[in-house]
C-alpha cells in the first residue's frame, strides 16, 4: 500500500470517527455542549479560511466580519418566508425582490458564500493596490463601512433592529459538514501550485514576481475562497444564534480569528482548527473568571469581561516572546503521527513542513 | 441653508479638525520612525480622559493640575507601550508588530471596561470652557474656539523639538534610516520613547478636549477619533507631520459640512472618512504632502 493511499484511507477513517462522537454527544450531549461543538465548527471554518489569506498569503487583512455579515444576512434573508419578513420589518418594508424570494438552507448558505465572494472581488482592486499596514487599515475600513451601511440600509438589513426568529436550521451535520469540507478543499489548494505560489508572495514578493508568478492573480484567489467560505460560515452563524443584526459583526469578531490563528500559528492550517477549537472551548472554560467564585468565606465577584483583557494579554504574549505560536507553520500529518507511535529510530522527527 | 448656521458648522469642523490633527501627529510620527499604525495610539484618548476625571473626583485637584498631570501620565503610558508590546519586537516581521498593536488596543479598552466598567462617565469641563459667546452674532463655545488655537500652539512646540533641537534631528534621521543613525552613535531606543512621550502627550491633550466636547467618557470612546486621526495621517501624507495637521483639518470639516449641508447622509458619518482613505490610496497613495514612501524592511 503506498503512503498515499494510506494518508487518504486514515484521513477517512479520522473523519468517520469524529462523525461517530458527533453522533454520540448528539445522542446524549447536553443542548449546552452541542452549541459549544457548533461553535467550534464554525469558528473553524472560519479561522482556517482566515488563515489562508493572513497565514498562507502574509497579509494582514482585517476585515473578514464583512465577508461574514454579507453572508449571514444574505442566508438569513433567504430562509425566512414572506410572512417572517413582514412581521420583522416594522419600520420599514423590505425591498421587493427580497421581501417574497424564499430558498432552502442550503441554497441559502451557498447563496452567502457567492454573494461574499462577489463582495470580496469588489473591493479587491483599492484592497490589493497596498500593501502592509495600509492594507490592514483599508480591510478594516470596508469592515466599518459594511457595519455602516447595515445600520443604514433599513429597507435590505432592517437596520439596527437586525434580523430575528430565524430558523434554527445548524445543527451539528451542517457546521462539521462545512468544517471538514472547508478544510479538505483549502489544504488542497495550499498544496498545490497555486498554494505554493501563495506562499512564495509571503516570503518575498519581488522574488515571487521575478519567477513569474502574479502577486495580484493569487492573493485575489485566495481572498476570494476565503471569502466564500467566510460567508457560508456566516450564513452558519446566523442560523445557530437565530437573531443577527449589525452589532454581531464588529471588529471584535475579526480579533477574535486573528488571535485563533496568531496562538494556532500564522500559516498553519492545523494551527487554525487548533485555535478555533481552543477558543471555543476556552472562552467557555474562561467563564469562570466571569462568574462570582465562592471560597466559603471569601466570595470574589465575577468581572464581565475579563476573559477579553486574559484574551487580549494572551495575544500579546504569543506574539513576543512565542511568535509561532502552537503549530509554527507545520501541519498535522499521519507519517508524523505514526512516528509518534512506533519505535522506529527513524520517527519522531519526520514532520512535515 | 442660512449663512449664520453655515458658519457655526464651518467652526465646529474647524474644532473637529484640530482634535484629529492632534491625534494624527502622533500616528504619523510613531509611522515615520517604526513603520507601525499604533492602534493603541486611540485608546490614549480614553486613558487621558479617565485619569483627568480620576485626578478631579478622587484627589480633587483643580483642573488646570489635573490635566497636565493626566498628560503626563499619558505620555508616560506611551513609553511603558513601546518598551512592553513593540521594543521586543523591533526586529521581527512587520505583521507580527501590528498584531501586537492590535492587542495592546484590545487590553487598554478591556482593562478599562473590567476596572471602571462600561457605564459612560461625565467628564466634568472646567466652566471656563463652557461659556458660551458670541461672535459676530455667532453663538459658540468657548471650547470650539479654544480647541483650534491651544492645537496650533502645542503644533508650534512640537515643530520646534523636531526642526531646532538635537533629540529632533535624531527623530528625523530615524525615520530616514535607522541603521545609519545607529551608526552615528544614537540611542535608537531612547530616540524612539521620546517620540512615544511626544505623540501620547498630544493624544492626551486631544483626548482630554475631545471629552470636555463629548463630554461621555467610556472604555471605547478612542476607537472613532483615533480611526479617523489615522486616516487624517494618511490623508495629509503620513510620516509628515505638517500633512497631518492639514490631513486633520480637511478631514474634521468635510466630515461636518458634509452632514450639515446634506443631512440625509448624517447615518453614513462614520463611514465618510474611510471612504475618503480608500480614495487617497487609489488615486495618491502618499497623501497631500508625503514623498514616496521608503520601504525599511
Amino acid at each position: 500500500m503506498s503512503k498515499a493511499r494510506r494518508d487518504q484511507l486514515l484521513s477517512v477513517l479520522g473523519i468517520l470517527v469524529l462523525f461517530s462522537v458527533l453522533y454520540l454527544f448528539q445522542l446524549f450531549g447536553t443542548d449546552y455542549q452541542i452549541r459549544i461543538l457548533n461553535n467550534m465548527a464554525i469558528f473553524i471554518t472560519l479561522a482556517v479560511s482566515y488563515n489562508l489569506v493572513n497565514g498562507i498569503c502574509g497579509i494582514l487583512h482585517l476585515g473578514p466580519n464583512a465577508f461574514i455579515t454579507v453572508g449571514a444576512y444574505t442566508s438569513a434573508l433567504l430562509t425566512m418566508s414572506a410572512a417572517e419578513k413582514q412581521a420583522s420589518f416594522i419600520i420599514e418594508p423590505l425591498i421587493w425582490p427580497l421581501s417574497v424570494l424564499h430558498a432552502p438552507f442550503v441554497v441559502s448558505l451557498l447563496a452567502g458564500g457567492i454573494l461574499a465572494t462577489l463582495f470580496a472581488y469588489l473591493i479587491s482592486y483599492p484592497v490589493f493596490r497596498v500593501r502592509g499596514d495600509y492594507l490592514a487599515i483599508v480591510t478594516l475600513g470596508f469592515g466599518e463601512v459594511v457595519r455602516v451601511l447595515c445600520n443604514a440600509f433599513q429597507t435590505v438589513t432592517n437596520g439596527p433592529l437586525g434580523l430575528k426568529g430565524l430558523q434554527p436550521h445548524t445543527n451539528l451535520w451542517w457546521s462539521w459538514g462545512v468544517a471538514v469540507l472547508t478544510i479538505i478543499l483549502i489544504t488542497k489548494l495550499i498544496n498545490s501550485s497555486y498554494g505554493r505560489a501563495m506562499k512564495a508572495i509571503r516570503d518575498d514578493e519581488t522574488a515571487a514576481r521575478a519567477m513569474g508568478v502574479d502577486p495580484f492573480r493569487h492573493l485575489l484567489l485566495a481572498f476570494l475562497v476565503s471569502a466564500f467560505f467566510s460567508g457560508v460560515a456566516g450564513g452558519l452563524l446566523a442560523h445557530l444564534i437565530t437573531t443577527i443584526s449589525p452589532t454581531l459583526f464588529t471588529f471584535f469578531l475579526t480579533f477574535n480569528l486573528l488571535m485563533m490563528i496568531v496562538v494556532g500559528g500564522l500559516g498553519s492550517t492545523t494551527g487554525a482548527v487548533l485555535g478555533a477549537a481552543l477558543f471555543a472551548w476556552g472562552g467557555e472554560a474562561l467563564r469562570v473568571v466571569e462568574n462570582p467564585i465562592n471560597l466559603g468565606v471569601i466570595r470574589i465577584p465575577g468581572i464581565p469581561g475579563m476573559r477579553m483583557v486574559i484574551f487580549s494579554i494572551l495575544l500579546m504574549v504569543v506574539i513576543v516572546f512565542a511568535r509561532r505560536g502552537i503549530m509554527g507553520r507545520k501541519e498535522f500529518s499521519w507519517e508524523w503521527l505514526i512516528g509518534k507511535f512506533s519505535k522506529s529510530p527513524t520517527g519522531g522527527s519526520s514532520v512535515a513542513s | 441653508m442660512d449663512a449664520t448656521i453655515f458658519f457655526q458648522q464651518l467652526i465646529n469642523g474647524v474644532s473637529v479638525g484640530s482634535l484629529y490633527a492632534l491625534v494624527a501627529i502622533g500616528y504619523t510620527m510613531v509611522y515615520g520612525i517604526l513603520r507601525l499604525i499604533n492602534f493603541a495610539h486611540g485608546d490614549l484618548l480614553m486613558f487621558a480622559a479617565y485619569a483627568a476625571i480620576y485626578g478631579i473626583a478622587i484627589f480633587s485637584l483643580p483642573w488646570y493640575v489635573s490635566f497636565p498631570l493626566a498628560v503626563l501620565i499619558t505620555g508616560a503610558l506611551g513609553i511603558i507601550l513601546d518598551r512592553v508590546a513593540y521594543r521586543p519586537l523591533r526586529d521581527a516581521p512587520r505583521i507580527s508588530l501590528l498584531i501586537s498593536a492590535i492587542g495592546a488596543s484590545f487590553l487598554l479598552e478591556n482593562l478599562a471596561l473590567v476596572i471602571i466598567g462600561g457605564v459612560p462617565k461625565g467628564f466634568p469641563r472646567p466652566d471656563v470652557f463652557g461659556k458660551v459667546i458670541d461672535i459676530w452674532g455667532l453663538r459658540v463655545q468657548v471650547l470650539t474656539v479654544y480647541t483650534p488655537i491651544i492645537t496650533l500652539l502645542l503644533l508650534m512646540g512640537l515643530l520646534y523639538v523636531v526642526y531646532r533641537t538635537k533629540v529632533g534631528k535624531a527623530m528625523r534621521a530615524a525615520s530616514k534610516d535607522f541603521e545609519t543613525t545607529r551608526l552615528m552613535g544614537i540611542n535608537l531606543d531612547r530616540v524612539i520613547a521620546i517620540t512615544f512621550l511626544l505623540g501620547s502627550s498630544l493624544a492626551a491633550a486631544g483626548g482630554l478636549m475631545w471629552a470636555m466636547k463629548y463630554p461621555q467618557v467610556n472604555p471605547f470612546m478612542g476607537v472613532f477619533p483615533g480611526l479617523k486621526a489615522f486616516i487624517a495621517a494618511v490623508l495629509g501624507g503620513i510620516g509628515n507631520i505638517i500633512g497631518a495637521v492639514i490631513g486633520g483639518f480637511l478631514l474634521g470639516l468635510g466630515e461636518i459640512l458634509i452632514v450639515a449641508l446634506v443631512p440625509g447622509l448624517a447615518q453614513y458619518k462614520d463611514a465618510f472618512a474611510f471612504i475618503v482613505l480608500i480614495l487617497v490610496l487609489l488615486f495618491r497613495p502618499t497623501g497631500i504632502m508625503g514623498e514616496p514612501i521608503i520601504d525599511k524592511s
